[in-house]
């Protein structure tokens, strides 16, 4: 009995360690669709953290990682929207929705993630869609999101009102390879 | 004994299960901590690649073309008649382009003495925080500049050597603000034929120029190109005010100077209008670029 106890307990101890992931290049892209122009930019080191088992999920994003294909608009980009000398990240705290499906089994799940979203010095609670898929253990999450841009107090002036959308679309994709 | 081991697996345990319960703020904070700090470039230094009539220490993006149309109009003392200058042009157009993220190059034709220009710029010092630490931009900017405008005295002959002139300037740039960006420009001239046997062939200017943003699509520019030593009988330093205003694409550039040339050894060494006598010019430069190479 006490034998049995002990192995247990070892088990959960084991079993709850692993629970947690991270990663430190994980993506996010972002698309805006105006009348006169289409602006696409990606930033490939995102950091993020999971925990599989509070659902609990956590975004770090330095805006000057974000490229774009065409070198001015990436300093217009910095400059004169994002501010990022004055909000050099971008931040993001929440939690899975329950229930939270049991991620150590592989599959594909689809969950609701809600939390709050700090961009431009501004924070707003926000709540959107994800796909989790678990392979040989590694979950890689992706979601794709809207945001307005004056919610984050991003103004558009007017002179280039038709080459920037007031909702960009937001895509997530990391991939939580690294434990601890 | 075995009570031990049931003690010692108990707070194992419990010890795993307090850590699960914090939250991943820890681990996000560790991993903020681990990240090595990367070297972050100081970007937009300078709205573009001209303070006014000389250069600051940006580039044209890699791959970029930038189209420059410049015109400064005549002298704001020439009066109603001339519509205070307006009726006189000068105007230079160019062609920046750039080859790497720190070199570009450049070429121009002025109606200030019908010029051809070209240039070089090199960024060699880029300013930067994080893991490599450097508190200015240098850059290096040799041009070369062919009058063909035809001279005036017969007995000096037109041959292309005798119309050459060179410049080499170093461009020592500070972004101390969001707002406000200082630089200073030593600047070298040789023409290689002087027009008077009093006049130099080699002439230096210790440029200044700085700018502060008043708001985040417009900035004023101060430009002053100071003679030092020896100087071309007759000639003032230039002076310049402006403003830029930005949108997307666009850069203008509107100014008041004291000179209708665009190219250093045209506003450093032949500068001959005096602000305190109103030989002031209105201008602008306008620059729009295209995306043609491609960007990695």
């Amino acid at each position: 009995m006490r034998n049995c106890l002990i192995i247990v307990f070892l088990f959960t101890c084991i079993s709850v360690t692993a629970q947690k992931s991270y990663t430190k290049n994980g993506t996010i892209g972002f698309y805006s669709k105006a009348p006169l122009e289409k602006i696409t930019a990606e930033n490939n080191q995102v950091m993020s953290t999971m925990d599989m088992q509070s659902g609990q999920v956590q975004f770090s994003v330095l805006i000057k990682a974000f490229h774009f294909k065409k070198s001015l608009m990436e300093e217009h980009f910095n400059e004169n929207y994002m501010e990022s000398s004055k909000f050099p990240k971008a931040t993001f705290r929440g939690f899975l929705q329950q229930p939270i499906p049991d991620l150590s089994k592989d599959g594909q799940y689809t969950v609701m993630i809600s939390g709050d979203l700090t961009l431009h010095g501004v924070t707003k609670n926000i709540s959107t869609p994800a796909s989790i898929e678990v392979t040989n253990g590694i979950a890689t999450g992706k979601s794709t999101f809207n945001i307005t841009l004056a919610d984050y107090k991003i103004s558009i002036p007017k002179i280039v009102k038709d080459n920037i959308s007031e909702t960009v679309d937001i895509t997530v994709n990391c991939r939580y390879d690294k434990k601890m | 004994m075995k009570k031990i081991i049931l003690l010692i697996a108990l707070s194992t345990s419990f010890g795993c299960l307090s850590f699960a319960q914090t939250d991943t703020t820890d681990l996000m904070a560790q991993l903020e901590k681990d990240n090595k700090p990367e070297t972050i470039y100081t970007t937009a230094t300078f709205k573009t690649t001209r303070l006014i009539n000389g250069h600051t220490v940006e580039n044209t993006g890699k791959g970029v073309l930038d189209v420059k149309i410049s015109h400064r109009f005549g002298k704001l003392n020439n009066g109603a008649y001339e519509l205070w200058g307006l009726d006189n042009a000068s105007m230079r157009f160019g062609f920046d382009y750039g080859i790497t993220k720190n070199i570009m190059i450049g070429v121009g034709r002025s109606t200030f003495q019908k010029t051809f220009d070209g240039f070089l710029k090199i960024k060699i010092l880029s300013q930067s925080k994080g893991k490599h630490k450097m508190p200015i931009t240098l850059s290096y900017v040799p041009a070369i500049a062919l009058r063909t405008l035809k001279f005036e005295d017969p007995k000096i002959s037109n041959k292309a050597s005798n119309r050459l002139f060179y410049a080499h300037q170093l461009i020592i740039g500070r972004k101390f603000s969001e707002g406000t960006s200082l630089q200073i420009m030593p600047t070298f001239i040789h023409q290689n034929l002087a027009k008077l046997a009093t006049d130099p062939n080699n002439i230096f200017a210790l440029g200044i120029g700085g700018r502060q943003k008043l708001s985040k699509r417009i900035s004023i520019n101060v430009e002053y190109y100071p003679v030092i030593g020896d100087r071309i009988n007759g000639t003032t330093d230039a002076l310049s005010v402006g403003f830029d205003i930005e949108t997307g694409g666009h850069v203008f550039q509107l100014h008041f100077t004291n000179t209708p040339g665009m190219t250093e050894n045209s506003f450093i060494s032949q500068t001959t209008g005096k602000w305190g006598k109103g030989d002031i010019l209105f201008g602008f430069n306008i620059s729009r670029v295209f995306n043609i190479g491609k960007r990695k």
